[in-house]
């Protein structure tokens, strides 16, 4: 990846980092820590996925499912970029009867599944993977589901079935910010070894920095033959909001304006300095 | 009387139609022999689909390939798509509004000696408190056959009920249900009876029974126990003045408390639900454990009689 293309990205994603900070101050809530830390793969994969917001239904587009349903302000966020909602939009958020809720659904252009409720991301997007290839389609489907997330059984029974029906046009995203409500993950309901747990139930893995643009890139861009691929990106609960990083009260917590200054001078410093 | 299987029903025709719809596709979790698909299996491998053991998994999976326009139909035991899978069902089939069917096998009692974990009797319950989807449960293999052609022309996912023996076949070859209108039997004035499933042919039965003693019954096959033909419920209250309802489920939740629940708010009637308390299922033969929970054709003819007494 050229510097110009890294420094392209590093602004986006900055400027999403603000959108999603501004959505929630504004509605009064959302999962501030889990939104931050995903940014820069949703980034990255609305760059690099097929995909036409004048044509959502496009037969050839692919298919993204965020699982971790409640990091949804910084999927809006990412979706007002890219055309599929509107700034007013995103304005009402957190107030009576908008169409943004707490999770996503199918009812917004550009949302592929309802999600909310966890462990359901993957075997969805396991069924899309299979109908796909059924069909004899190029599709691909991502799936990103959180890491807390894994401690739900049901994404281990749609990993045995990817992988049975070598799901080579399925990538799983771990969004691994060793984070959850209660604490870090290993001391919640241990994750690791992660890597060796996902390598034995068939997939592909690749271990990245989940905030580094040319490894997301790279890992998003890896299909093996008969094999569907996981991508375990470590991430930073909270990036780019110092406040929040790496802290587990920031699960769900409302920024201050004055936060919410001192990110915008943050990312602007960041953006200037060009490196993440 | 002749009698068929609603499962081989449903298996004999979805592999017809399944022959000249390549969009059709059977999900089984390890069930296609129970669900007597294993023809479907070998003759369209590339139309067939197996999970295992992972009723959660099979459910959200046909969820997947329903988004991406296959027309699925998810076949397994009744008990565990009903209960283990409820989320799975209430997310990504009826929320997700995912055009897919679960043929629940084997409902009721039907596993017999094989006891309380595979009976689905709180299965109506569940199921019909989830908003936007049918649910289905119909009495013979004709109703079944013509059931079949009426879900593959909604796209509103279904959980449809079915027994695991052969049961009296009621109706003709050619007949045609809609979904939501229930079938009438006799035009009787001193008792509604209101039955679902392997009942229905008992409450004939009993109204038949009833005649000889000059008590003149109607019966009503509810095979749609959502969304319930309140219509018709409404009518029955008025021309008969009592209601009983028949249904191999518990009597919390099912056929009798959503049909109290039409007749309370529009036309109070004294009513009777029949069906299995809290009390256990002995093990025996399905007709055994029926009749020591009256509800079998005499049950049903005894409980009428004092009800009738009460109008």
């Amino acid at each position: 990846m050229n510097v110009e293309k890294s420094k392209e990205l590093l602004s986006l994603a900055s400027s999403i980092r603000e959108k999603t900070v501004k959505i929630v101050i504004d509605g009064n809530g959302g999962h501030i820590g889990g939104d931050l830390s995903e940014i820069d793969i949703l980034v990255s994969l609305f760059e690099y996925m097929k995909h036409d917001p004048k044509k959502p239904q496009w037969s050839q587009r692919d298919y993204f499912i965020l699982s971790k349903g409640h990091a949804a302000e910084a999927y809006y966020a990412v979706l007002q970029q890219y055309g599929y909602l509107t700034q007013e939009d995103l304005d009402t958020f957190g107030k009576f009867g908008s169409k943004l809720g707490g999770h996503p659904t199918k009812k917004l252009l550009g949302v592929e599944a309802n999600t909310g409720s966890l462990g359901h991301g993957l075997g969805i997007g396991t069924g899309m993977a299979l109908g796909l290839k059924m069909n004899g389609q190029e599709n691909r489907v991502f799936v990103l589901t959180g890491d807390g997330e894994l401690a739900e059984g049901s994404n281990w029974e749609a990993a045995m079935a990817a992988s049975a029906y070598k799901l080579s046009n399925l990538t799983w995203i771990i969004d691994r910010n060793h984070l959850q409500i209660s604490g870090n993950t290993e001391e919640v309901m241990p994750l690791e070894n992660l890597v060796e747990k996902v390598e034995s139930f068939g997939f592909h893995v690749i271990d990245i920095d989940g905030h580094n643009f040319e490894q997301i890139f790279i890992a998003l861009d890896t299909c093996i033959e008969n094999k569907p691929v996981c991508i375990i990106a470590n991430t930073v609960k909270g990036k780019g909001l110092y406040c929040a990083e790496n802290n587990v009260e920031w699960h769900h917590k409302t920024p201050s304006l004055e936060q919410y200054e001192q990110l915008k001078k943050d990312m602007k410093d960041l953006v200037e300095r060009g490196d993440q | 009387m002749n009698k068929e299987s609603l499962r081989s029903a449903f298996a004999d025709t979805i592999l017809k139609k399944a022959q000249s719809d390549k969009e059709i596709i059977v999900v089984c979790s390890d069930s296609r022999g129970s669900g007597l698909v294993t023809d479907f299996a070998n003759e369209l491998p590339s139309q067939f689909v197996e999970i295992g053991i992972a009723e959660q998994n099979a459910v959200t999976v046909s969820g997947g390939l329903a988004s991406i326009g296959k027309k699925v139909y998810t076949v397994g035991p009744a008990s565990f798509y009903s209960m283990r899978s409820a989320e799975q069902i209430k997310v990504d089939l009826a929320y997700s509004k995912n055009n897919v069917k679960i043929i629940g096998i084997s409902g009721g009692i039907s596993y017999g000696a094989l006891g309380s974990t595979h009976h689905s009797l709180q299965d109506y319950a569940l199921m019909r408190a989830i908003p936007d989807l049918l649910v289905l449960s119909p009495s013979d293999s004709n109703q079944m056959k013509s059931l079949v052609d009426e879900l593959l022309l909604t796209t509103v996912p279904a959980y449809v009920r079915i027994g695991r023996e052969a049961v009296p076949v009621i109706y003709p070859e050619d007949i045609k249900i809609k979904i939501g209108k229930a079938i009438k039997w006799f035009d009787g004035k001193d008792i509604g009876i209101i039955a679902s499933g392997q009942m229905v042919h008992r409450a004939i039965e009993a109204a038949e029974l009833l005649k000889k003693d000059n008590i003149s019954a109607t019966v009503l096959d509810m095979f749609t126990i959502k969304p319930l033909d309140k219509e018709t419920i409404i009518e029955l209250a008025k021309s008969c003045g009592c209601i009983l309802t028949v249904e191999e489920h518990s009597i919390y939740g099912g056929l009798g408390s959503a049909v109290s629940e039409v007749v309370v708010e529009n036309y109070p009637v004294p009513m009777k639900i029949i069906g299995f308390t809290d009390d256990d299922i002995p093990n025996g033969s399905d007709t055994e454990v029926f009749e020591s929970f009256g509800m079998d054709a005499n049950g049903i003819v005894m409980t009428a009689k004092t009800l009738i007494s009460k109008r």
